[in-house]
C-alpha cells in the first residue's frame, strides 16, 4: 500500500526514501547506545563498580548473531539473482539463529546470575544486564521483521520485483545494523573491563 | 521509483506555472482519496489535515496547561485567600479548614510540573513543530504529502495516545508526577519519595515515551521529505527559511530524543527493578534504601543532553515561521539568507555541547564548566546575527502591520530581552546566585516560552487561510497582540527583579522568609497580570474557531502576493496539493521589491523562470 503510494512520489535523489528513512532511525538508535556508553563510562569512573568476567555464553551469542547476518546476506543476492531454493533455505536459517541469539543472551544473564551478578546491587552488573537487553529488544524488532519476509518468501508467489528486493533490503541493513551493533557492545564491555 | 518518468510538458498556460508531471492523478484515489468522514477527519493521512490535527490538539493542552498555571499563581500572588471555589474542580487537592480552602502543597507541585511538560512537549514541540512541519514541509518544496504519509498519521496518535496518558494522569488519587518538568531523581526514581512520584511518574513516563516515538515518527518523515522530494529546482539553497528551520529541528530532535529515552529507561529500571543507577543511600521514613552506588547528576546529563537541544528544537521552528512572515509583509527579500541558513546550523550543532549550562549549580567540576561556559556564550553569535537580519529585513520596509506581523516583531523584541538574560545565566560565576531563582524563570519563559507562542501565534495568523481558505479577524489580532505582548512582559519583567533578590523558584509559599515580604505585591500584581493575559488568549481561541467558519472567506490563491509555492495550490486543496503537475522552481524565495536596471516588480514567485536580462543582471551585480 505504502508503495503505490509512494509511486506519485517526485522523487530526487537516487535513495528510495524508505530506505532513506531506515538510516535516519539507525543514527537516531546509535545516539541511544551512545548515550548508554557514556553512562557506562561516566558511572565507573564515579568509582563503586565491580570488576567481572563476560559469560562465556556472550561470545556464543555473538558467533550467532554474525552467522546469521551472513546467511541473511547470502539470502538477499540470491534472490536478486533468481536463485529462489536457496533464497527460501536461507531465510529460515536467519529466522532461527535470530531466535537463538535471543535465546543465548537469556541464557548470558542467567549465567551472569549464577555469578551473583543482578540487577539489583552494584551498577556495573546492572548496567551490562540493562543495555545488553535494549539490544536485545532490538534484536526482536529485527525478528518480527524477519518472520514478515518469511511469510513473504513461502506464501507469495516466486516472482522478483523490485519492490520485494527493496522490502529485503530494509530487513537486511536493519539486520546488519543490530548486528554490528552488538559487536560493537561487546567490544565496548571488554575494553572497559 | 528510480524510472519514474518527468514528463516535463509546459503547462504554464494552464495553471500560471510551469509543472511536471508526475502521475499522481493518474490514479484513481485521486479526488476519492480519504473521502469518509473517519478517513478524512480522523486517521487523516493527508499532511494538511495532520497538521491541524496536531494544531488543535496542542490549543487543547495550550488551554489546560495555562490554566494550571492561574490556579498556581493564585497560590502565588494570593497565599491567604479562599480557594473553596475551586474544589468542585480539583476537589481533594482543596483542603477547607474553618470555612478557607487552601491549595494542597503537594498539588502545587504537580500543578507546576504538568504545566512544564504540557507546555515544553505537547504544546510548544508538537503543538508547534508538529503543525507547521506538517503543512509547510510538502507545501512549500512542492512535494505531494510527506514520503510517509501512514508514519505521518502514526506520529499524530501516538501524540494523542500520550496526552490521553498524561490526562488521566491527572485524576490519580496520588495526583500527577509532581517532582518537575525535568523529573530529576530521586523523586522520580522511588515511587515512595512523594505521593505524585508513585502512579503519577509512571505514567508520566509512559506518556513521554510515547511522545518520544511521535517525534521520532515525524522526524524521520521531515527529513527523508526535505532530502528526498523537492520539487525540481528546489535546490536546498532555494528551500524557504521556515523549511531549514523544520529540517534542523527534526535533526535535533532525532539525535537528542533518544538520549532522553535512554534515561528515562534507567528511571524506569531504578523504579521498578531495584538498580540503583541514580540512587545513593537514600532514606525513607528512618529506613535506609538497599540502592546505593547511583548518582543523580548521571540523570541530569543524559536529561540536558536532550534538554537544551529541546529549546531550540522549540524555538528554531518560531524563528523559520518568523523569518518568513517579516519577509513576506515587509516586502522585503529576508536580509542575509546564507546567514540565516547558517546561524540555523550553527545553532544546531551548538545546542549539543552546552547542555551542563544547566548544571553548573550541581557540583560539576569548575574547570569544566568554564568550558560550557565558553560554548553557551558562542551561541549568542548565532543567535545575534539572526536578530540583527530580522531588524536589517524591517529597515526601510514596506511593512503591512496585520496581525501575524505584530507578533513576528514581538517574536524579535521577545528573543532579545530573553536572550541577553541567557547570557548573564551562561557565565557560572553569575549563574551561581541566579540558579533555580525567578531569574531563571523569567528568562526561559521570555525566550522561550512566550516567544515561541509568538512565532506560532505568526503562524497561524499568517497560515490560517491555507488551512481553511478563511481570514482570522484582523482587529481582534491585534487586540490579541498588544494584550499578550504588554501583558506576558508584564508578568515576567519583575521576576527578574526577584530573581535578583533571591527568591527562589518552585516554593509553594514564602510566608517563611522575611526577605521575600517586600515581594508581596510583586506576586499579586504578577497573579493579576497573568490572568488577564490569559484572558487575551480566549479572544484568540474564539477567534480561531469562529473564523473556521465564519472568518472571511480567502478570495485569491496568494493573498499575501508571496512567493512561495503554498500559494500556488488551489484554495481549498486537496489531496495531493496541485489538481495537475507539480510547480517547478526557478528562484530562491524572498525576491520581494525587486528592482534594479531591468524590472521593477513588488514580488516575483519561485515559479517564475528567470529571463535572461535578469540573469546577465543578477550575475553582474550580485556575485
Ligand atoms: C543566548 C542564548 C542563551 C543562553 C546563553 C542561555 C543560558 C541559559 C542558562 C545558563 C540556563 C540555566 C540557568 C539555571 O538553571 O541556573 C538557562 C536556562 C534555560 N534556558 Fe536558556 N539560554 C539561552 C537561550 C535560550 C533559548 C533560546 C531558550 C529556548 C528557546 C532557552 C531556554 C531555557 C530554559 C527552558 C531554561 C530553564 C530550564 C529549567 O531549569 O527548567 N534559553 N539558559
Ligand atoms: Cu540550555
Amino acid at each position: 500500500m505504502m508503495a503505490k503510494q509512494l509511486k506519485y512520489q517526485n522523487t530526487r535523489s537516487k535513495v528510495h526514501p524508505h530506505k532513506f528513512m531506515l538510516w535516519v532511525v539507525m543514527s537516531s538508535l546509535c545516539m541511544m547506545f551512545a548515550a548508554f556508553s557514556s553512562f557506562y563510562l561516566v558511572r565507573q569512573a564515579s568509582g563503586n563498580w565491580h570488576h567481572f568476567h563476560l559469560p562465556q555464553m556472550f561470545y556464543i551469542s555473538t558467533a550467532i548473531i554474525v552467522l546469521s547476518t551472513i546467511t541473511l546476506h547470502i539470502a538477499y543476492r540470491a534472490f536478486k539473482k533468481g536463485n529462489i531454493t536457496l533464497y527460501k533455505i536461507l531465510l529460515p536459517i536467519t529466522l532461527i539463529l535470530g531466535i537463538a541469539f535471543i535465546i543465548s543472551q537469556y541464557l548470558g544473564w542467567l549465567a551472569l546470575n549464577d555469578m551473583g551478578i543482578y540487577l539489583t546491587g552494584n551498577a556495573s552488573g546492572a548496567t551490562i544486564i540493562v543495555i545488553s537487553a535494549l539490544h536485545a529488544a532490538h534484536v526482536l524488532g529485527g525478528i518480527v521483521a524477519l518472520i514478515l519476509a518469511n511469510i513473504h518468501a513461502f506464501a507469495l508467489p516466486n516472482k522478483v520485483t523490485k519492490f520485494r528486493i527493496l522490502r529485503l533490503e530494509l530487513t537486511l541493513t536493519y539486520w546488519h545494523f543490530v548486528d554490528a551493533l552488538w559487536l560493537y557492545l561487546l567490544c565496548f564491555f571488554l575494553v572497559m573491563q | 521509483m528510480a524510472d519514474l518518468k518527468h514528463n516535463e510538458g509546459l503547462l504554464v498556460e494552464e495553471y500560471g506555472y510551469e509543472a511536471i508531471e508526475d502521475g499522481f492523478h493518474d490514479h484513481h484515489h485521486g479526488d476519492k482519496y480519504q473521502s469518509g468522514f473517519i478517513t478524512h477527519y480522523i486517521f487523516s493521512q493527508d499532511h494538511k489535515m495532520i497538521a491541524k490535527q496536531f494544531l488543535i490538539t496542542g490549543m487543547f493542552w495550550g488551554i489546560i496547561g495555562g490554566l494550571m498555571s492561574l490556579v498556581f499563581r493564585m497560590q502565588l500572588g494570593f497565599p491567604d485567600s479562599d480557594m473553596s471555589w475551586l474544589q468542585p474542580i480539583l476537589r481533594g487537592w482543596i483542603s477547607i479548614d474553618n470555612g478557607v480552602g487552601t491549595l494542597d502543597p503537594q498539588f502545587y507541585y504537580a500543578l507546576v510540573t504538568m504545566h512544564g511538560t504540557i507546555l515544553v512537549f505537547f504544546v510548544l514541540t508538537a503543538g508547534l513543530s508538529g503543525t507547521f512541519s506538517n503543512l509547510l514541509i510538502p507545501l512549500q518544496l512542492g512535494a505531494r504529502d510527506m514520503a510517509s504519509p501512514l508514519l505521518n498519521m502514526m506520529s499524530y496518535w501516538f501524540f494523542f495516545l500520550s496526552g490521553a496518558i498524561m490526562f488521566a494522569s491527572l485524576f490519580l488519587s496520588t495526583g500527577p508526577f509532581s517532582g518537575g518538568w525535568t523529573a530529576y531523581p530521586p523523586l522520580s526514581a522511588l515511587p515512595q519519595a512523594s505521593s505524585g512520584s508513585a502512579g503519577g511518574m509512571t505514567l508520566w513516563l509512559l506518556s513521554l515515551v510515547f511522545f518520544v516515538v511521535s517525534v521520532l515518527l515525524g522526524g524521520i518523515n521531515y527529513i527523508t521529505t526535505v532530502l528526498n522530494l523537492r520539487t525540481k529546482g528546489m535546490s536546498l539553497w532555494r528551500m524557504p527559511l521556515t523549511i531549514w528551520a523544520f529540517f534542523v529541528t527534526a535533526i535535533l530532535g532525532l539525535l537528542s530524543f533518544p538520549v532522553l529515552v535512554s534515561g528515562f529507561l534507567l528511571v524506569m529500571c531504578d523504579r521498578g527493578l531495584g538498580t540503583s543507577f541514580f540512587l545513593d543511600q537514600i532514606y525513607i521514613g528512618g529506613q535506609a534504601l538497599e540502592q546505593v552506588g547511583g548518582s543523580p547528576i548521571l540523570y541530569q546529563h543524559l536529561f540536558w543532553f536532550l534538554g537544551h537541544p529541546e529549546v531550540y528544537i522549540i524555538i528554531l521552528p518560531a524563528m523559520g515561521l518568523v523569518s518568513e512572515v517579516l519577509s513576506v509583509n515587509a516586502r522585503k527579500p529576508i536580509f542575509g539568507y546564507h546567514a540565516m541558513v547558517l546561524s540555523i546550523l550553527a545553532i544546531g550543532f551548538l545546542s549539543f555541547i552546552v547542555w551542563a549550562h544547566h548544571m553548573f549549580m550541581a557540583g560539576v567540576n569548575p574547570f569544566i564548566s568554564n568550558i560550557f561556559v565558553i560554548f553557551t556564550l558562542i551561541i549568542a553569535v548565532p543567535s545575534a546575527v539572526k536578530v540583527f537580519n530580522w531588524i536589517s529585513t524591517l529597515y526601510k520596509g514596506n511593512i503591512r502591520f496585520n496581525s501575524g506581523m505584530l507578533f513576528a516583531i514581538g517574536f524579535v523584541s521577545l528573543f532579545i530581552s530573553g536572550g541577553l538574560t541567557g547570557i548573564f545565566l551562561g557565565n557560572s560565576a553569575i549563574d551561581i546566585p541566579m540558579h533555580d531563582t525567578y531569574f531563571v524563570v523569567a528568562h526561559f519563559h521570555i525566550v522561550m516560552g512566550v516567544a515561541a507562542f509568538f512565532g506560532m501565534f505568526a503562524g497561524v495568523y499568517h497560515w490560517f487561510p491555507k488551512m481553511y481558505g478563511r481570514f482570522m479577524n484582523d482587529t481582534l489580532g491585534k487586540l490579541h497582540f498588544w494584550g499578550t505582548l504588554i501583558g506576558a512582559y508584564a508578568v515576567f519583567w519583575p521576576m527578574h527583579y526577584m530573581g535578583m533578590a533571591g527568591v527562589p523558584r518552585r516554593y509553594y509559599s514564602f510566608a517563611t522568609f522575611d526577605f521575600s515580604n517586600q515581594f508581596d505585591l510583586t506576586n499579586q500584581f504578577i497573579t493579576i497580570a497573568a490572568i488577564i493575559t490569559f484572558g487575551f488568549q480566549i479572544l484568540f481561541v474564539v477567534n480561531f474557531f469562529y473564523s473556521i467558519f465564519y472568518g472571511k472567506k480567502q478570495k485569491q490563491k496568494n493573498p499575501y502576493g508571496a512567493t512561495t509555492l503554498e500559494w500556488t495550490t488551489p484554495i481549498d486543496a486537496g489531496h495531493g496539493n496541485w489538481p495537475g503537475g507539480i510547480p517547478t522552481v526557478h528562484r530562491w524565495a524572498y525576491d520581494y521589491g525587486k528592482n534594479d536596471g531591468t524590472m521593477d516588480r513588488e514580488f516575483i514567485p519561485q515559479t517564475e523562470p528567470v529571463s535572461p536580462e535578469e540573469k546577465e543582471y543578477d550575475d553582474k551585480h550580485l556575485h
